[in-house]
């Protein structure tokens, strides 16, 4: 594979080392602090989430319904993304809370904890960016890749992707399921899917209830009002975090890896796997926070379980590293990398020109593009924005 | 002040039954009605013991006495029964087991805790140092088979060493309390005058009571007690020669406790004893002769079987397994053996195969895998 061809062994080795020693920095000095954070952080997320519902009982004056949809959707998003995304990530098990703690943990989302730490935390982040092994790639529904064979449903690609973000919570939930194994590819039975959708279908039933039912139900003759209000929060959270997972691994420069790769892979060339399969973004505090600090994806992909709240200290170092080794980094603004996921999106839609065209897809042009990066290490998609 | 606590808890009692109702379970799903609850007040749960810190006393210059008022979760103890408690030390959740001193018969509500600090000790200090009054910690309930029985025995005879004072406090406590008649000595051993924790408390009861036998053996040369040096079967003869005829509870260091199990199980008297102990006598580390390996399957992580207890080895492997008392009580550390034989310190015998272990007593015989 080209990538892994143009780094010796020895450097992988050093960059596996240096990371190392970043990781094994900040985990000694884990204590006082990240419990503070994540604690506080919880508590104003849960006051968002009473003030939120409380507001949208009054949601028939229209000022107190926005004002609950935007505290509402502030705290589903803060939930799903700072604390439920990074608590499943076992960032904060040495702390030993239950309440705080991945094997117990749970979302305000239809994903069950069981089915996410297994798509989420062990296949997308083993196997990151590596065709047919990270679900990730386009979920099954979105052609993200040049090398997945083109087929006449991809031409609805933006649609879908579209439709992806709005429910994203529910196709996160039935990720786990492999849909498309049944509904298009055959190769999985009715009765399967079904034996598999049960835990899930129990939770996104109380999901549901509570949203659009009981929360609705305790406003009386208000209840339209509460149930449009939580339907636009859900929909809100649904649409801000698919475009933060968009942005960490679809913008056009990220790669995709065959299966070949991982195939004796050490601990060197699985980090820079994670280099290379990532993508940050730029923003303020409250965007990063608002981000889970996915916006520091590649950080996030080298150190799943450190508490995200310090990759933007380590972040620099990081990318010390990469322009030391001559890796690519890449980010820019939010703006810059949605617009680059879009147009991926749309590209792919299409079928791929033919193989050996100048646009070849990132697996053929791995090896042209890793040399011209290693030579022009100030090369574009490297930049700061 | 009563009809108001009355109406109060009548009221806190409706509550609680709404708390628990299906519907909030689902109008606070996923996370709990407790999770939402500790927003407005740290002690507010249905269902987990939490109290607070009413105040903190420094009875000796290495101890610390607790008044905590548990919420009204607290199902309340037996004398002698311990309760884990947990503080947050430097982010971590720490647990430990103490034994609540207090009378039974207290009317305030709260519960009393005494720690004896231990140069070292991680909870301990902390304890002593950090802790202040309105501070919250979280309890479980009350547990041990260490206790009072219901029917009251009618002789009764307490031997405790050092911070194995309070569950045996309790006993006595709870017994004056009632207007117990039968006789009771109450041995302790410290090891000097100003260590022992309750002494003119203790004074005071034996003062005026007169079925109260106070005897006190300190350790240091020169110091006022009725006995001096370490437990003996003279010790006893004076103390209590009626021994034989008393139900007899013991607390004290390891050491200690042996040399008392000792005369007891000479006599053939094993179970009029009871007893409890606050530490485990140090396990040998057989580092030499332990072999093989300890596999944790889910973490994907191995060890070399250094013959510690599979907790040690796990924490030192980078692993964060659940704890609480280290020491086989709460069984917080369970864990599944999938393979392997593992023998317990506590008792010597070895087990192997699948099955559920506690890992903190835990020590690998040759190699053994973990499903953690
Ligand atoms: C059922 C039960 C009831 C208990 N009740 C009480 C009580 O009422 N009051 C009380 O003070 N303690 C009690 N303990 C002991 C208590 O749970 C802790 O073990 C003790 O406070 C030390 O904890 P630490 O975190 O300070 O020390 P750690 O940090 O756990 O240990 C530090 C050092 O102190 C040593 N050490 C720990 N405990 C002892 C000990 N008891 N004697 C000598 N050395 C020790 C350890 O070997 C270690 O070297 C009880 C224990 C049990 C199991
Ligand atoms: S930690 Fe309490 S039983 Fe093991």
């Amino acid at each position: 594979m080209s990538i892994f061809s143009n780094l010796s062994a020895e450097q992988f080795e050093t960059i596996g080392q240096e990371l190392d020693a970043i990781r094994n920095r900040e985990m000694a000095d884990l204590g006082e602090e990240d419990a503070t954070y994540i604690r506080t952080l919880i508590k104003r997320q849960r006051r968002l989430e009473i003030a939120g519902r409380g507001l949208l009982m009054a949601g028939f004056l229209p000022p107190a319904w926005l004002a609950g949809v935007a505290c509402l959707s502030a705290s589903k998003i803060l939930d799903n993304m700072e604390i439920g995304h990074n608590v499943m990530h076992g960032q904060y098990d040495w702390m030993g809370d239950p309440a705080i703690n991945s094997k117990v943990f749970d979302w305000d989302n239809t994903c069950t904890n069981t089915a996410w730490k297994q798509t989420h935390n062990f296949e997308h982040h083993t196997f990151t960016n590596v065709l047919d092994k990270d679900h990730d790639i386009g979920y099954g529904i979105l052609r993200m890749s040049e090398d997945q064979e083109w087929e006449p449903r991809f031409l609805f690609n933006p649609i879908l992707a579209g439709i992806l973000a709005t429910f994203f919570q529910h196709f996160v939930a039935i990720q786990s399921l492999k849909l498309e194994d049944y509904l298009i590819y055959k190769t999985k039975t009715k009765e399967e899917v079904k034996a598999e959708f049960k835990p899930t279908w129990k939770k996104m039933r109380k999901q549901l209830v509570k949203d659009y039912l009981l929360f609705p139900a305790l406003a009386g003759p208000f209840a339209p009002f509460v149930f449009a209000g939580n339907l636009t929060a859900n929909v809100a959270r649904n649409l801000w975090s698919s475009q933060v997972i968009y942005n960490g691994h679809f913008p056009e420069e990220v790669e995709q890896f065959p299966e070949s790769v991982i195939e004796n892979e050490t601990r060197g060339q699985w980090y820079v796997r994670q280099l290379l399969g990532s993508a940050n973004f730029e923003g303020s505090r409250l965007m990063h926070v608002m981000s889970g600090n996915l916006s520091f994806q590649i950080e996030h992909h080298l150190f799943p379980d450190m508490p995200a709240h310090r990759y933007a200290r380590i972040a620099p170092e990081v990318r010390a590293i990469c322009e030391k080794h001559g890796l690519p980094y890449n980010t820019g603004s939010f703006m810059r990398q949605s617009l680059s996921v879009w147009k991926r999106i749309f590209k792919l839609s299409l079928p791929s020109k033919t193989e050996g065209d100048s646009k070849k897809g990132p697996l053929n042009g791995l090896r042209a593009k890793v040399v011209s990066l290693t030579r022009e290490p100030q090369s574009e998609n490297r930049k700061a924005a | 002040m009563n009809s108001m606590t009355l109406t109060s808890n009548r009221f806190q009692q409706g509550v609680n039954r709404l708390l628990q109702s299906r519907v909030a379970e689902i109008l606070s799903y996923p996370h709990g009605v407790d999770r939402y609850l500790e927003v407005f007040n740290p002690l507010w749960s249905v269902n987990e013991v939490r109290a607070r810190v009413e105040a903190v006393r420094y009875l000796t210059n290495d101890s610390v006495t607790l008044t905590l008022r548990p919420n009204h979760n607290w199902e309340g103890f037996i004398p002698g029964q311990f309760v884990q408690l947990s503080v947050t030390i430097d982010g971590k959740r720490q647990t430990r087991c103490y034994s609540p001193a207090n009378s039974l018969h207290r009317t305030d509500g709260c519960i009393e805790l005494t720690a004896k600090v231990h140069a070292n000790g991680f909870v301990s200090r902390h304890l002593r140092e950090q802790l202040s009054v309105g501070d919250v910690v979280i309890l479980s309930q009350a547990d041990g088979e260490f206790a009072l029985p219901e029917e009251r025995p009618e002789q009764v005879l307490l031997i405790s060493g050092g911070s194995g004072i309070t569950p045996v406090m309790s006993m006595l406590r709870t017994l004056c309390d009632e207007g117990f008649a039968g006789p009771i000595t109450f041995l302790h051993y410290a090891n000097s005058a100003a260590d022992m924790i309750y002494a003119s408390e203790l004074d005071e009861i034996a003062r005026t009571h007169d079925n109260v036998t106070l005897v006190r053996c300190f350790n240091n040369d020169g110091e006022q007690g009725e006995l001096s040096g370490l437990f003996c079967r003279e010790h006893l003869f004076t103390a209590a020669p009626e021994f034989a005829q008393a139900t007899t509870f013991l607390c004290g260091p390891p050491p200690m406790m042996a040399a008392v199990e000792k005369v007891w199980e000479e006599d053939g008297l094993a179970e009029r004893l009871h007893k409890e102990q606050f530490t485990l006598a140090a396990p040998q580390i057989e580092s030499d002769s332990a072999e093989g390996e300890v596999r944790f399957v889910q973490s994907e992580k191995m060890a070399i079987n250094n013959g510690a207890t599979l907790l040690e080895q796990a924490e030192s492997a980078g692993l964060t397994p659940e704890s609480g008392c280290r020491m086989g009580i709460c069984h917080a550390c369970t864990c599944r053996k999938t393979a392997g034989e593992v023998r317990d310190i506590r008792t010597g015998e070895i087990t192997s195969g699948e099955e559920d272990i506690q890992i903190c007593i835990s020590v690998p015989v040759g190699t053994v895998t973990l499903d953690i």
